[in-house]
């Protein structure tokens, strides 16, 4: 069976598509994170050094993976929106952000959880927390860009200029306060993982790394599909829709 | 099993505040972020009907 | 009469900017006196204690800086953007890339080279000597016209839209950490007796970094600002 896909480009015909497919990655999700919390939580060991403080990596790694995963993500739907001039990779951008954002904050949260008991400190300024700081900045700039902006076809536009320009910024970033680290002696704390980890409790954030995945796209098409909807009572683009052209194109 | 009993498993050998904040935060952050989709999708559909 | 080259075009709109600029001499000044005055909060903040102003000289002259520029860059955009020029200059044939980079680098030397040209006075009111002012002022040399042209893309991003001064600052501060990491690491690294060049290096790249990809962005910027 062979599929148009240039079918699914327009926003009109994508709305449902997406709706049949947010059941199939909400479930997915829902199974895998189940799945990645019990052996999480009654298979992994306690950890000799950290004890069960250590199970907070199952929800901090995969916040941390997806929040940066998510701007890359993000960044490339803006690259192509801006490449292909073609406004539903702009959509799935600003589907995205949120999500992102959301991600960011609580890689950030249970890292501070984490970093209490481990290692004394609410806060510790190290590259890989900092840099999770500097990607919440960056996501809430972009949500706010677009905000600010009343105009769509611009505010589409700018945010994704604003997402390049801040993906080619979180490398530099995270090599800069790494730098920065090594400068300040007695910064010797880090947020690593201790370098042998039981396979058990690999699995286990692997599983959830991609529950919290699938959870992503789920709520990335959900929003989407908020986003046509919301596009549609708006002129897009400069272009007056009439009522009555809406009403026809459904 | 690891864990003798239902509080040694809320107590987290000692950890539990830490560690049940941070996956209670998450679980809420997601149900909250699929609930605020649901009810934006809503609004927007019914407005979205009530134009045409 | 034939085109005028880049070059020219670049000489021509640095020109035009700074004879805006003088009639405006005011400009100037408030960044001369931004700095002074915010570098001296500190102390009263923080204590006259010497040895720890020398610790903190270099990060709060270069956060100052940092400030000065932001504040600054409200300005470099807004009244070409009012007067419609800007629109004019989306129009002309040379690169709007090669007119940003004249237009940063005039708006540097209003707001950016005063304060590098006082950074030693600064540098000498937080207890810092010999070298390491050398390296402070070297430091905001190669640092200042690096955070003009990355502040240019946020000023240009936030063309006409309200509220744009706090927005260009949350939008653009990400971009700056680097800079200042390397630019206030310099001046620290000179103090801790370790030599600023590695800094002072990776300050240099990032100037270079952003001349190469930072008008281009800016011009992106103002295109989708202005169509």
């Amino acid at each position: 069976m062979s599929i148009n896909w240039f079918k699914y480009s327009s926003p009109q015909a994508f709305h449902p598509l997406a709706g049949r497919m947010i059941p199939w990655f909400s479930v997915a999700a829902l199974v895998l994170i189940c799945v990645g919390l019990y052996i999480g939580f009654f298979v992994a060991p306690t950890d000799f050094q950290q004890g069960d403080a250590y199970r907070i990596i199952f929800v901090h790694v995969p916040a941390a993976w997806m929040s940066m995963f998510l701007y890359v993500i993000m960044a490339v739907w803006a690259g192509l929106g801006l490449g292909l001039n073609a406004r539903p990779s702009f959509m799935m951008a600003q589907a995205i952000a949120p999500t992102g954002a959301m991600f960011t904050f609580l890689a950030l949260l249970t890292g501070s959880m984490w970093g209490k008991p481990t290692w004394g400190a609410w806060w510790v300024w190290d590259a890989r927390l900092t840099s999770e700081l500097i990607l919440l900045f960056q996501y809430i700039g972009i949500i706010l860009l677009r905000a600010s902006i009343d105009d769509l076809r611009r505010a589409d536009r700018a945010s994704a200029v604003l997402a390049l320009v801040g993906v080619v910024n979180v490398p530099i970033i995270y090599f800069s306060v790494q730098w920065w680290n090594t400068l300040h002696q007695g910064a010797s704390v880090s947020m690593t993982a201790s370098p042998k980890m039981a396979t058990t409790m690999v699995t286990a954030m692997l599983i959830m790394t991609l529950g919290f995945w699938m959870y992503s796209i789920a709520v990335t098409l959900a929003r989407m599909r908020c986003v046509i909807l919301e596009r549609e009572r708006q002129p897009s683009w400069g272009k007056n829709t009439s009522i009555q052209e809406v009403a026809e194109a459904r | 099993m690891q864990w003798g009993s239902v509080s040694e498993f809320l107590a987290m050998g000692g950890y539990g505040v830490y560690v049940w904040t941070s996956f209670g935060v998450t679980a809420l952050c997601m149900v909250w972020e699929v609930l605020a989709v649901w009810r934006r999708h809503a609004v927007a559909a019914a407005e979205s009907r009530g134009l045409s | 009469m034939s085109q005028p080259s880049m070059s020219e075009a670049l000489r021509g709109i640095v020109h035009r900017d700074l004879q805006l600029a003088m009639r405006h001499r005011s400009d100037v000044a408030m960044s001369i006196f931004f700095v002074v005055i915010v570098a001296s909060l500190f102390p009263l903040g923080v204590g006259p204690e010497s040895a720890v102003l020398r610790m903190i000289a270099s990060g709060v002259l270069w956060v100052t800086a940092l400030l000065a520029c932001l504040l600054s860059l409200g300005r470099l955009f807004t009244a070409d953007f009012l007067d419609g020029v800007l629109e004019q200059m989306l129009l002309i044939p040379q690169p709007l890339s090669i007119l940003v980079v004249g237009k940063v680098f005039a708006h540097w030397v209003i707001s950016g080279l005063p304060v590098v040209l006082l950074s030693p006075l600064l540098g000498l009111q937080f207890g810092l000597s010999g070298e390491s002012l050398w390296v402070l002022t070297l430091s905001l040399l190669l640092g200042t016209p690096t955070l003009s042209m990355i502040g240019a893309i946020g000023a240009a991003l936030t063309l006409g839209l309200r509220g744009s001064g706090l927005l260009v600052a949350l939008l653009v501060l990400p971009l700056f950490i680097p800079v200042l990491i390397f630019g206030a690491g310099s001046v620290t690294s000179s103090l801790a007796g370790i030599g600023s060049e590695a800094n002072l290096s990776l300050l240099g790249a990032c100037f270079l970094f952003s001349l190469v990809f930072a008008p281009w962005a800016t011009a992106v910027a103002l295109r989708i600002a202005l169509e």
